[in-house]
């Protein structure tokens, strides 16, 4: 690689000091109730043109840390101890003045989430000018052209010209790249930078970034939450777990050699690194042939398991409405036709705007198709009148991707639950808290858990309460709405396992919304791949995973970061 | 990007940091609603302490004046002691009616609260329905009543309220419920346009569709899910229009177009006092000064319930 030499010139400088060295860094937060000790002994060393990165679950510390680096601490926080050294000089506790020099100029920064970073209301040309005004670099037009144009955004100048809402979310980011790079800083931390976005596009940016940084020769501090993100791009991994490092390596051998037992847990859990479906003995006399079997070939063969759902030429026209009583038609969903098997899990694929979630919603009679047809259990669901839909209700249950929205916060977890009982006027009272203290249960959770509200509970434990509501009713199919995208991967593995094992205890059927092809590797036995609107893929997992047939299934599969790692059998 | 470079591989000792389960779920403390959580932030803040203290003292003089006075405050007035300063029993002094002031505040306070209290409540029935079911419907539900709305805001209260109480009937019936009618028809607008805001702000909310996918029926969620959720806003708005509401009882009895003059009011002693200011400026002061101090105690109430029951400051 290029970078090599880079480093050999930036040493000849510098004598092979590092550009960025924490030493037993201690950062506390004071709180209602007294300091809290966010990261301890923390230590890290970068050398100049070194990516580095930090891999942790929220609330681990590894943001804390990198906003500690470049003097953004909140307000109540505080460096308690330790060194943070850049080029030699230590940096804890400098003045406004001296980090305002630095900001920028040495060390730069690209946020997490591109659709709040940028100022709505200002070009996005301006943004950039901004930033190279205060640190006193040459702004006319042409330089911020140039600046975006580098951060790979086509037709630069008059995109520079356009407010941050006409952009798309990658576009929004390589915005934010270019301003964290246009001063050409020597030191670039990049806070969980593509999170936000969809793998395609993460993978287009990362690429990007990691090109302009290595002819520049920046330093890179990539802060992660995907293990396998982290060991593709960086040359070194720190793991952070409860405000600690516990494991620092090269990235290749802390994947393939993890010491410490959080490493090792979170090895065994990444789901872009596994690759396969989460083991469960299938009962209902359903064999690993037929699960296997392909959709379509099971519409030609008669199936010995019966199609509990079944989607025909499914689509839905939205109007748009453009000026004065005029509107123009936006095809979300087109021509979608597929078959879901009692007691499998099919998975529905596909980017942002794809339509996966808008079939998600037909599919739970929420939203009225513009034609075709859904049949649940050989009945068209587009025919039921208000009675019949209540039943439906009862059988198809949702649940739902934000873990903070999908719980009313006004009802106690007891009430959450037991609400389907109640509306379904099912058991008395005492039979009702009965059942909810089974699903409690069934779901893992303390029984005590019944007197919290919702805000008292971490997300991976509030969509174990949405599980547990899905269920109360017994249904025959579950719809899960990109339920495990918002959680850190241990609580993803833990939720995807409880799934698993719901379903082969209960003989559920689920139809699996999601953007991330390695959840879909972890649950699925089929896929279907949406893109703009169209079913461009189906077949068994095995069959889309080993041996993709359209281009687009080719490129979502080569975007998962960490695929092309090499691992050891008994990680992978 | 990649560097030849060699790097050591640490480890950290497990004893520094020793694994916990994964998304343990925390058992120790005790439960916490919305309403119990605002309570804990409530009850240290000197603003709500106050403002909580001198309404319960308001109530309590409301209901139970003779606990304060066994003055009369009417009849038995002396011209005697007209606009006569203060002696033995009788506090802050007389009116130019030879009536005791301070009987007459205390007296006062049942017709000003109830005015307040049953404008408020009305306000609430109106305000809150029109509001929820334009947010909640929106379409033509929403256009019909926002408009209407909207004629209704457009109106001066004064001018308003003197317009409205000309009408036959309602001059004919003068007391504290024509005076609350006038209020109410001027004031609902306000209350609905908030809670319209509220309830668009959650009907969207993923709770509300789980709700309607269990089985809820639509008017169903907006009752149970939707309102529920929209209450902090409207909580804080009715507590403020309550001392709004008062002060616009004293204006328009001090107009001549509230109260009848046999009802006794801050309004109206207020605008008893106008003749005497100059030779006895206690008249005005004191009803005066329980007008405020009534109107600051729920402006301030309002204020510390709108800073306690932020959804922005309660913890994810």
């Amino acid at each position: 690689m290029t970078t090599s030499d880079v480093t050999i010139q930036e040493a000849g400088t510098t004598a092979d000091r590092p550009l960025l060295e924490i030493r037993d860094l201690a950062i506390s937060f004071k709180t209602g109730s007294g300091e809290v000790q966010a990261v301890r002994n923390a230590h890290l060393t970068i050398m100049p043109g070194e990516t580095v990165a930090i891999v942790g679950e929220s609330g681990s510390g590894k943001s804390t840390t990198a906003l500690a680096a470049i003097g953004l601490l909140p307000g109540n926080g505080r460096i308690a101890g330790g060194q943070i050294l850049l080029d030699g000089e230590d940096i804890s506790h400098a003045s406004e003045k001296r980090m305002i020099e630095l900001r920028g100029n040495t060390i730069g920064m690209v946020p997490q989430d591109p659709m709040s970073n940028l100022n709505p209301v200002w070009k996005i040309g301006d943004q950039v000018k901004e930033t190279l005004k205060a640190n006193g670099r040459p702004s006319g037009p042409d330089d911020v052209a140039k600046v975006l144009a580098q951060a790979g955004l086509p037709d630069a100048a008059r995109r520079a010209k356009q407010y941050p809402h006409e952009f798309s979310g990658g576009m929004r980011q390589r915005a934010l790249i270019a301003i964290g790079l246009s001063c050409q800083p020597r030191l670039l931390i990049a806070d969980e930078p593509t999170s936000a976005l969809d793998v395609t596009v993460q993978r287009q940016i990362l690429d990007h970034l990691e090109k302009m940084t290595s002819e520049l020769g920046t330093s890179v501090l990539l802060i992660t939450h995907d293990l396998g993100l982290a060991a593709e791009r960086a040359d070194k991994v720190v793991v952070m777990y409860r405000g600690n490092v516990v494991e620092a390596g090269p990235s290749l051998e802390l994947l393939q050699n993890p010491q410490h037992p959080y490493t090792q847990r979170l090895v065994a859990s990444a789901p872009s690194l596994a690759s396969r479906r989460i083991q469960v003995a299938k009962e209902l006399g359903v064999t690993t042939n037929e699960l296997l079997a392909p959709a379509e070939a099971a519409v030609v063969a008669p199936a010995q398991t019966e199609d509990v759902l079944q989607i025909q030429n499914l689509s839905k026209v939205f109007k748009l409405r453009s000026g004065f009583g005029k509107s123009t038609d936006f095809t979300a969903v087109d021509d979608v036709s597929f078959n879901v098997k009692r007691g499998t899990t099919t998975a529905i694929v596909g980017e942002s705007g794809s339509g996966k979630s808008t079939v998600a919603q037909m599919v739970l009679n929420l939203l009225e198709p513009t034609s075709g047809k859904i049949v649940f259990d050989g009945v068209d669901t587009s025919a039921l009148n208000t009675k019949e839909i209540f039943a439906f209700r009862r059988r198809v249950q949702p649940i739902f991707q934000d873990p903070y929205g999908s719980l009313d916060p006004m009802y106690n977890i007891y009430r959450t639950i037991e609400e389907p009982l109640r509306v379904h006027k099912i058991g008395d009272k005492a039979s009702r808290e009965k059942k909810v203290r089974e699903l409690l249960d069934q779901v893992s959770l303390p029984q005590s858990t019944m007197q919290r509200y919702p805000n008292e509970l971490s997300g991976g434990q509030r969509q174990r309460v949405a599980i547990a509501r899905a269920l109360a009713l017994d249904p025959e199919v579950i719809i899960c709405d990109e339920a495990v995208s918002a959680l850190d991967v241990l609580v993803q593995a833990q939720v995807l396992n409880l799934l698993a094992e719901l379903q082969s205890r209960l003989g559920l059927t689920y139809l699996f919304i999601t953007h991330d092809l390695a959840v879909v590797r972890q649950i699925a036995d089929h896929v279907c791949v949406m893109e703009k609107g169209k079913l461009v893929e189906t077949g068994s997992t095995d069959d889309v995973f080993d041996a993709p047939q359209r281009d687009y299934t080719k490129a979502l599969l080569n975007a998962i970061p960490g695929a092309r790692l090499m691992l050891p059998p008994e990680v992978a | 990007m990649k560097t030849n470079r060699e790097f050591e591989h640490f480890v950290a000792p497990v004893e520094e940091t020793p694994l916990l389960a994964t998304d343990a779920v925390k058992v120790d403390d005790a439960p916490l609603s919305l309403w119990a959580d605002a309570w804990r932030k409530l009850r240290r803040r000197p603003l709500f302490i106050i403002s909580a203290v001198m309404i319960a003292l308001i109530i309590v003089v409301a209901v139970f004046p003779g606990l304060f006075t066994q003055v009369a405050p009417d009849n038995g007035c002396e011209l005697a002691n007209s606009n006569g300063a203060p002696t033995e029993g009788h506090p802050l002094g007389f009116t130019f009616q030879g009536c005791d002031i301070y009987s007459r505040i205390i007296h006062g306070t049942q017709a000003s609260l109830m005015v307040g209290v049953f404008s408020v409540i009305s306000v609430l029935i109106i305000g809150v329905t029109l509001g929820a079911l334009a947010g909640f419907f929106g379409g033509w539900v929403d256009t019909v009543i926002a408009r209407l709305g909207d004629i209704f805001f457009a109106l001066p209260i004064v001018l308003g309220a003197l317009v409205l109480t000309q009408l036959p009937l309602m001059r004919e019936n003068r007391g504290v419920w024509t005076v609350v009618l006038v209020l109410v028809v001027l004031g609902w607008p306000q209350m609905a346009r908030i809670t319209r805001g509220a309830v668009i702000e959650v009907r969207n909310a993923d709770f509300v569709t789980a709700a309607r996918s269990l089985g809820v029926s639509r008017i169903g969620s907006l009752v149970s899910h939707v309102l529920p959720n929209a209450l902090a806003p409207i909580i804080v708005l009715a507590t403020m229009e309550l001392g709004v509401f008062i002060v616009a009882e004293a204006t328009l009895s001090f107009l001549g177009i509230g109260m009848p003059g046999s009802v006794m009011s801050w309004g109206n002693d207020i605008s008893a006092a106008q003749s005497s200011i100059r030779t006895n400026p206690a008249v005005l002061l004191y009803p005066a000064t329980a007008l405020s101090i009534t109107v600051l105690s729920f402006i301030m109430l309002g204020d510390a319930l709108r800073d306690a029951l932020d959804p922005k400051s309660r913890q994810r």
